[in-house]
C-alpha cells in the first residue's frame, strides 16, 4: 500500500486569539511572536489514517508539504510519527497561492512520485479554510474522492471509507487509487515516538523546485491564483460583557439567573 | 464570460422538503438577482421532486430545473457534480450557490474545476460589487480569527454559504415560475463511488441546530459526569446540550455535539458556555446566538470578549447555584 499525505505548515491555530494580528495594508496575517507554526491539525488527522492503515497491513508514507520558510523541525514531525519519506515544494515561485495554484502544485508532486494508492488529505487547512485542495488534486489527476472521512477500511483493491454527514455518516465505497480528504472526527493523531524523533532528524527531506515537477510558472503561487484577496480584516464585536459579580459564587449566579429573567431572555 | 447570466442555486431536498438551507439560499439568491436584474433558478436533483420545485418557486424562484431519477435519489458525489456540470453548462449561470453543508462542500469546488473557474466555501455574506458587478465572497477564514472578501474573474463564480447566515423570504405560495425538466444522462463509467450504507445517529431531544437554548460545556468541564449537571440546565430549558471540540476528543460527549467550525452551527436566543475558552474555532460555530452567557474561571478566557454576561468562577459553585435559581424562576 503506497500512501500520500499532504501536509501544510500553518500558524499554530491554537495560538491565544489575543495574539492574531493582520497587516490590512498587505491583507496578511503577522505571524504572533514565540508561538512555533505547526502542522495543520486537520492534516496530522489525514496522517494518522495512513498511519493505522500501516499498522494493520504495512506499507509506505511519503508526505508532501508546499510552502515557503518551511521549519525543518516542524515539517519533519510526520516522519517522527511514522512517515517514511518527505517532499518538500520548497520555492518563492509556490508562494501566495490560492487552492488551484496549490492542488496544481501537489498533483505535479504526486505525479512525479508515480506510484500511489489513495492520497490522504485534511478536509481544510487551519489558516485559510479554503476545503478544496483534496478536491482540486482529485480533479487534476482524475481520481475518485471521498470527503469527510472518519474512518478507512482498505481490501482488496477499494477502500471503504465513513464519510461524516450532518445526522450521522454514510459508508462510501472506492475504488483504488483514490483521494480522501479526512476529518477530525477520525480521533487526534499519535504523538511522535523517541525513536521516530531520532530517525526523522537523520532523515535529509527531497526538495523540489518548480522545474523539478514540469510546472508552468503563468499557473503557480500567485500568478495560478483564480480567486483574488481583496481584504482581509478581523471583525469586530460591538458592546461590552457585563460582568456579574456577587459576595460568593452561589449570589452572582443567581444575580446572573435574575439579569436574564429581568432582560426577557428566559 | 459574458454570455453568463443568472443566479443559480443548487437545491438539497430532505424527505421531500426543501432544506432550511437551500429556503436560506433562495432569499439571498433573490437579493442578488433584482440587484443585477437577472433570473433567479434553482436545480434540484433527486427523485420524487414535483413538490420541492413548487417550494422553491414559493420562496423565490422564478424557474426550477428537476433532474428527477430514481438513480439519483441518494447523495453520492461522482452523479451529482456530473448532472451540476451538465445543468450548468446548459443553463450558463453567472453565480452558482450552493449550500455549506457535506455535500454542497463536496460539490462545489470539483464543479469549478469543470467548470474551469473557482469557488469560494462557507461565505457569510455575498454582495455584488457596485462598480464591477462582480460578486464579492466575504468568508472566516483562521478559524474564524478574521474574515476574508475575495471576488474572482471567471463565471460561473461558485460560493458555498454557511447555514443561518442568510435569511429565506416569507414562503408566497401565489408566486409564478416555470418548472424544466432535464434528462440525468448519467455515464455509468464515470460512477466510482457507490453508498453502501447510511447511517443515522441522531442525539436524542431537539437538535443542536434548531434549539432556541444551547448549554455548551468544555474543556474546564473536566469529565463526562459534568455534563450530566449540564444537562439537566438544557432539559429544564427544553435546550440541547453541545461540546467544545477538545471535551469531544476527550470523549466526554459525542463528537455530534460539537459546536464550532467543523461542527454544529448553533444560532439559538440564548447560548450558554460553561468552562469554554472561546477559541475562535469554537465561536465560528455559536456567534450567531442572540444572548451568550459565559462562566469561566479565567478573566482573561477570550469567551469573555464574545459574551454578553459573565461570571468568572469555579463552574462547580456557580452552576448548581445558577440552574437552581432558573429552576425556581421558570417554573
Amino acid at each position: 500500500m503506497n500512501m500520500i499525505v499532504c501536509c501544510k505548515q500553518v500558524i499554530d491555530p491554537e495560538a491565544p486569539p489575543a495574539s492574531f494580528r493582520v497587516d490590512t495594508s498587505a491583507n496578511k496575517v503577522i505571524p504572533p511572536q514565540g508561538v512555533p507554526p505547526v502542522i495543520s491539525p486537520f492534516d496530522e488527522n489525514a496522517l494518522e489514517a495512513a498511519l493505522r492503515i500501516k499498522d494493520a497491513q504495512g506499507g509506505t508514507i511519503t508526505v508532501i508539504s508546499l510552502g515557503n520558510n518551511l521549519l525543518r523541525d516542524v515539517v519533519k514531525k510526520p516522519l517522527s510519527m511514522g512517515a517514511d519519506e518527505l517532499v518538500l515544494l520548497e520555492d518563492e515561485a509556490y508562494g501566495e497561492g490560492d487552492s488551484w495554484s496549490i492542488a496544481y502544485a501537489l498533483a505535479l508532486a504526486i505525479k512525479k512520485i508515480g506510484e500511489y494508492d489513495i492520497i490522504f488529505c485534511g478536509r481544510q487547512a487551519a489558516d485559510w479554510d479554503s476545503g478544496q485542495i483534496g478536491a482540486g488534486i482529485a480533479e487534476i489527476l482524475g481520481l475518485p474522492a471521498v470527503t469527510l472521512a472518519k474512518k478507512i477500511d482498505v481490501a482488496d483493491g477499494t477502500a471503504k471509507v465513513e464519510r461524516v454527514t450532518s445526522d450521522g455518516y454514510d459508508v462510501v465505497e472506492v475504488s483504488l487509487p483514490a483521494l480522501v480528504t479526512v476529518s477530525n472526527e477520525l480521533g487526534e493523531a499519535r504523538y511522535p515516538t523517541i525513536k521516530g524523533i531520532m530517525a526523522a532528524k537523520k532523515k535529509e527531506p527531497i526538495v523540489w523546485k518548480p522545474e523539478d515537477i514540469g510546472a508552468d510558472s503563468a499557473q503557480l503561487g500567485a500568478s495560478g491564483r483564480r480567486t483574488k484577496l481583496l481584504k482581509l480584516f478581523q471583525p469586530v464585536r460591538e458592546g461590552e460583557c457585563e460582568m456579574i459579580e456577587g459576595e460568593s459564587p452561589e449570589e452572582a449566579a443567581e444575580k446572573l439567573a435574575m439579569k436574564l429573567r429581568e432582560s426577557k431572555v428566559l | 464570460m459574458a454570455e453568463n447570466k443568472g443566479i443559480m442555486i443548487i437545491g438539497e431536498v430532505s424527505e421531500g422538503n426543501l432544506s432550511s438551507i437551500t429556503t436560506e439560499l433562495l432569499g439571498c439568491g433573490r437579493k442578488l438577482a433584482d440587484e443585477l436584474g437577472q433570473e433567479l433558478s434553482t436545480v434540484l436533483i433527486g427523485s420524487g421532486l414535483i413538490d420541492s420545485a413548487q417550494e422553491s418557486i414559493a420562496y423565490g424562484a422564478d424557474k426550477v430545473y428537476t433532474v428527477d431519477d430514481p438513480l439519483l435519489a441518494d447523495y453520492l458525489a461522482d452523479s451529482y457534480v456530473a448532472v451540476a456540470e451538465k445543468v450548468a453548462k446548459e443553463v450558463k449561470p453567472g453565480i452558482i450557490l450552493l449550500g455549506q453543508t457535506s455535500s454542497g462542500s463536496d460539490i462545489a469546488p470539483r464543479l469549478a474545476y469543470r467548470l474551469e473557474t473557482a469557488a469560494t466555501l462557507d461565505c457569510i455574506n455575498l454582495e455584488i460589487d457596485p462598480d464591477s458587478k462582480r460578486l464579492l465572497q466575504t468568508k472566516p477564514v483562521y478559524g474564524g480569527n478574521a474574515q476574508a472578501v475575495f471576488v474572482m474573474e471567471t463565471d460561473p463564480q461558485i460560493v458555498t454559504v454557511r447555514a443561518k447566515s442568510m435569511t429565506p423570504l416569507e414562503k408566497d405560495d401565489s408566486r409564478k415560475g416555470e418548472v424544466v425538466a432535464i434528462e440525468a444522462g448519467i455515464d455509468p463509467s464515470a460512477i466510482k463511488t457507490k453508498v453502501l450504507e447510511k447511517v443515522k445517529e441522531e442525539v436524542e431531544g431537539v437538535k443542536l441546530e434548531d434549539a432556541t437554548v444551547v448549554v455548551t460545556g468544555g474543556r474546564g468541564i473536566g469529565g463526562d459526569e459534568g455534563f450530566k449537571q449540564l444537562e439537566e440546565l438544557s432539559k429544564l430549558l427544553k435546550g440541547a446540550l453541545g461540546a467544545t471540540r477538545p471535551a469531544c476528543d476527550n470523549g466526554w460527549m459525542p463528537e455530534k455535539s460539537q459546536v464550532g467550525l467543523t461542527g454544529k452551527i448553533v444560532t439559538p436566543d440564548l447560548y450558554i458556555a460553561v468552562g469554554v475558552s472561546g477559541a475562535s474555532q469554537h465561536m465560528a460555530g455559536c456567534s450567531g446566538a442572540k444572548t451568550i452567557v459565559a462562566i469561566n474561571k479565567d478573566p482573561e478566557a477570550n469567551i469573555f470578549k464574545m459574551a454578553h454576561y459573565g461570571i468568572v468562577g469555579d463552574w462547580k459553585k456557580v452552576f448548581p447555584a445558577f440552574r437552581d435559581k432558573i429552576k425556581a424562576l421558570v417554573s
